[in-house]
């Protein structure tokens, strides 16, 4: 798993590579939050998530939290398939409030 | 996904499921309407199915769960036992060790091989299902739960309502509470699904590998309660599950709003969002609440009782799960897995310690010391009950090997179109570890053979007034420091003169011989036997029972054969108990020391008392019993005159005893065995070596072998009828 992480008018754009399991849910946790600490506006690409459990579901929500505490905005993006079949399955598409883009080949 | 830690459980476990689903399955043959067995395969498949599930082995949850619903009519009585099904069912289990087995080496995805043949069993299976896959569905909704009303009446929805909340510890232990979810919906629709993320601490205290999540479920199913609560078997003692079932009383959800941690408002809202309550409802329940708030609240089984909520047998089976599974765990926490290595590594250390401890024991006596005299005494008795109970270690229980041959049995038998019963007795006999490993290739050649050649067809056996089904015994027990294998069947026996004729024409054994007839039996064990043209001759008896032999020798055991022509045959096995250490009787010739394995001595008689009691060169008295001997010094060629006070230790091996005539006494000795090097392997009569406290070597006699060397020569000898008469 690696964290990405680019910065670009202010804007940090954070891409999450492998997966998001228990496996490296704690270096996952603290590359993550280390991250969103040093920007105002974050950008979190998911297309790179190859795998995703509840211990990263538990991450995403821990990073959307944090985010809405300390007023910066997050957009989660361009999911991969991965995190959209987690996120249909516990229904929270809505909670996590992106736009979920799902292209043609994906339905 | 990689072979973890819990995958290697699941394999393990499904290893043993199977297993144990196999000995259910042929048993169930013979009793056919013992619900105990039907349960524990059922059960066997469910777990399966389960934690297949959970690991997201869907082609092993699909499989399974075919087998698993023909399973389930048959313990609804729905479907009769026959041999056909039970041949169905035996192909599924194979089936699915098989996919264990691919799975346990690493396979992903099946291939297209055991795809096809999956799909041929799930067919076979289907064949049971047919029509009666409608009728189970209507016998579950006839079954649902009769619900009164109470306090506000029931919910208007058929769906079930499940609460979780899953405990810290989840995901460290290797369960991914997404997984329940996605195996949940196997069982039905999943309505609607509220996940709760608020009791993820703040960043600062959460901690990523904990889990703090929690879901609200509505749910459809025609599954019954234990069916959905065994969803969440593998996590129920750790987390928090409420089930409730369809239309259940508004009393019930009231419960539930009671029970989640979170603020009653909030559950509501949940409860309304998943659509399980209408609004209503909901604000009847919140009503009742407060009406009934300031009441003393009792214990919820006595309340879903009472009120006739669940149902007794729901709850029974419910409760008798539960404790099954605490049963096993607490059965698996007596047990511990242990690498075979390590026993050996133990037992080769206690080996040597029981050698150093000789060492200081003789220096002890040579000192005269009496304080250390005690203390290796002390030692000694000491070092002998690790010896023991390290051996212990080892010891396992014959029954699972026998347990195989039903299965074997069974095949062959269909096979062969002979109807065989396997007797099994003395299961729980014990022996060694690395024994057992080895007793498998030639028990298995004696049961087929005995299967094959012994038992004779139906028509034969009614022919000859024997009931038609024939009977197959293994039977195992101790005796005299060995342990006794007996293969049996009720056959049609040998054919003394054939045998006699082909070892003639073989040049085994001369024209004019006298043999016994156990002798003529045992020849088949000799290599001459086992060619193709024995096969017709001799109606294949004894093909491979040279390599039966031999394997038998290995292991310092011996074999031989009883028959009864028309009626019966019995091959004994003899094996040693251990091969690694025993207690040994020390006996000194001239300045060589021997040593007799104890469990074989009988007793120990001055030579003197014999001469005025008769016997001649050969045999000697015994309280009447014709006694061959050996006099070691002259077997061994030990130079030097014998003692002016000869000794004779009597040893018994099976049903032979012979005296060995030896100079000294010198005591029992624990003694550890190590092999002889290849260049004494020649030498008959010496079983190994030891080392004496002293550093001494002394040589380990091997009694069958000698025995055989003594009773051969004798009889050859053919001076003594009335002797051989004794000894057979």
């Amino acid at each position: 798993m690696n964290v990405n992480v680019t910065n670009e008018n202010g804007i940090c754009r954070i891409g999450i590579d492998g997966e998001m399991t228990i496996y490296s849910a704690a270096q996952t946790k603290e590359e993550l939050l280390s991250a969103m600490a040093a920007c105002n506006e974050i950008e979190l690409n998911l297309a790179h998530v190859s795998e995703i459990d509840a211990a990263g579901l538990q991450l995403l929500a821990l990073a959307k939290r944090e985010a809405v505490d300390s007023n910066k905005p997050l957009h989660f993006v361009a999911h991969s398939q991965a995190v959209l079949d987690m996120l249909d399955l516990c229904n929270l598409a809505g909670v996590f409030g992106d736009p979920v883009v799902i292209s043609p080949t994906q339905h | 996904m990689n072979l973890d830690e819990a995958l290697h459980t699941f394999i393990a476990e499904s290893r043993e499921l199977l297993q144990n689903m196999e000995d259910a399955l042929l048993r169930i043959e013979q009793s056919p309407d013992d619900e105990e067995l039907i349960n524990a395969i059922f059960r066997a498949a469910h777990t399966i199915k389960g934690s297949a599930g959970l690991f997201g082995l869907d082609y092993i949850v699909a499989f399974t769960h075919v087998a698993e619903s023909v399973l389930d009519r048959v313990r609804n009585g729905e479907l009769h036992i026959d041999g056909e099904l039970v041949a169905a069912l035996l192909s599924s289990c194979d089936h699915l060790v098989e996919l264990i087995e691919h799975l346990a080496a690493g396979g992903g995805e099946p291939t297209a091989e055991i795809q096809e043949k999956s799909n041929a069993i799930v067919s076979r299976l289907n064949g049971y299902l047919g029509a009666g896959a409608v009728k189970t569905t209507n016998v579950a909704l006839a079954s649902e739960p009769t619900c009164t009303s109470e306090g506000g009446g029931e919910v208007e929805t058929d769906l079930w309502h499940i609460s979780l909340r899953f405990g810290k510890d989840v995901l460290r232990n290797g369960m991914d509470p997404l997984s329940f979810i996605r195996y949940l919906s196997t069982l039905g629709e999943i309505r609607h699904v509220v996940t709760l993320l608020n009791n993820i601490p703040p960043a600062g205290e959460m901690d990523p590998e904990s889990c703090y999540l929690g879901f609200e479920i509505s749910f459809k199913s025609d599954a019954d309660k234990a069916t959905i609560e065994g969803v969440f078997e593998f996590v129920r003692e750790d987390c928090m599950i409420r089930i409730l079932p369809p239309r259940s009383k508004i009393s019930d959800y009231l419960r539930l709003i009671a029970e989640l941690p979170e603020e009653d408002m909030r559950v509501g809202e949940m409860l309304l969002r998943c659509g399980t309550l209408t609004q209503s409802e909901l604000d009847a329940a919140l009503r009742l609440q407060r009406g009934e708030g300031k009441e003393h609240q009792r214990p919820i089984g006595e309340v879903l009782v009472e009120a006739h909520m669940v149902q007794q047998p729901v709850m029974e089976a419910a409760l008798d799960k539960q404790k099954q599974v605490k049963e096993h765990k607490s059965a698996e926490a007596n047990l511990i897995r242990v690498d075979a290595d390590k026993l050996d590594g133990l037992i080769n250390l206690v080996g040597e310690l029981i050698i150093a401890g000789a060492g200081a024991n003789l220096i002890a006596q040579r000192n005269g010391d009496a304080g250390l005299l005690e203390a290796t005494a002390t030692m000694s008795r000491l070092v002998e009950e690790v010896r023991d109970s390290a051996l212990k270690l080892r010891m396992v229980q014959i029954g699972a090997t026998f347990n195989r041959f039903q299965r074997v049995v069974r095949d062959v038998s269909k096979e062969l179109g002979k109807d065989i019963e396997l007797v099994i007795s003395g299961a729980e006999t014990e022996l060694d570890k690395t024994v057992v490993e080895k007793i498998g290739d030639p028990l298995t050649h004696l049961v087929r053979n005995s299967m094959d050649h012994g038992i004779e067809s139906a028509e034969v056996r009614i022919a000859h007034g024997k009931p038609a089904k024939g009977t197959l015994r293994l039977n195992a027990y101790h005796d005299a420091g060995s342990i006794v294998i007996e293969v049996s069947d009720d056959g049609g026996g040998l054919n003394k003169d054939r045998i006699l004729k082909k070892a003639i024409e073989r040049g085994l054994v001369n024209e004019g011989d006298s043999l016994s007839d156990k002798e003529i039996y045992n020849l088949i064990f000799e290599a001459g036997f086992s060619t193709a043209e024995a096969v017709s001759n001799l109606s294949g008896r004894g093909v491979g029972m040279d390599v039966v032999r031999r394997n038998i020798t290995a292991l310092r055991g011996t074999v031989n054969l009883d028959s009864v022509e028309g009626q019966s045959t019995t091959v004994r096995i003899r094996l040693p108990l251990t091969l690694a250490i025993i207690d040994g009787f020390l006996v000194g010739v001239g300045t060589a020391v021997y040593v007799v394995p104890l469990d074989m001595v009988v007793e120990c008689i001055e030579r003197a008392a014999w001469e005025n009691a008769g016997g001649d060169d050969r045999y000697l008295n015994l309280r009447g019993e014709v006694l061959p001997y050996l006099r070691l010094r002259e077997h061994f060629e030990v130079e030097g005159e014998p003692a002016r006070r000869e000794n004779v230790v009597v040893v018994r091996y099976g049903e032979q005893k012979v005296g060995l005539v030896v100079d000294r006494l010198l005591g029992e000795f624990q003694t550890v065995i190590k092999p002889l090097g290849k260049v004494f392997s020649q030498i008959s009569g010496i079983g190994g070596f030891t080392i004496l406290g002293s550093g001494e070597v002394a040589l380990i006699l091997d009694v069958p072998g000698l025995m055989g060397q003594v009773v051969g020569e004798k009889e050859r000898a053919g001076q003594n009828p009335e002797a051989m008469r004794a000894l057979n």
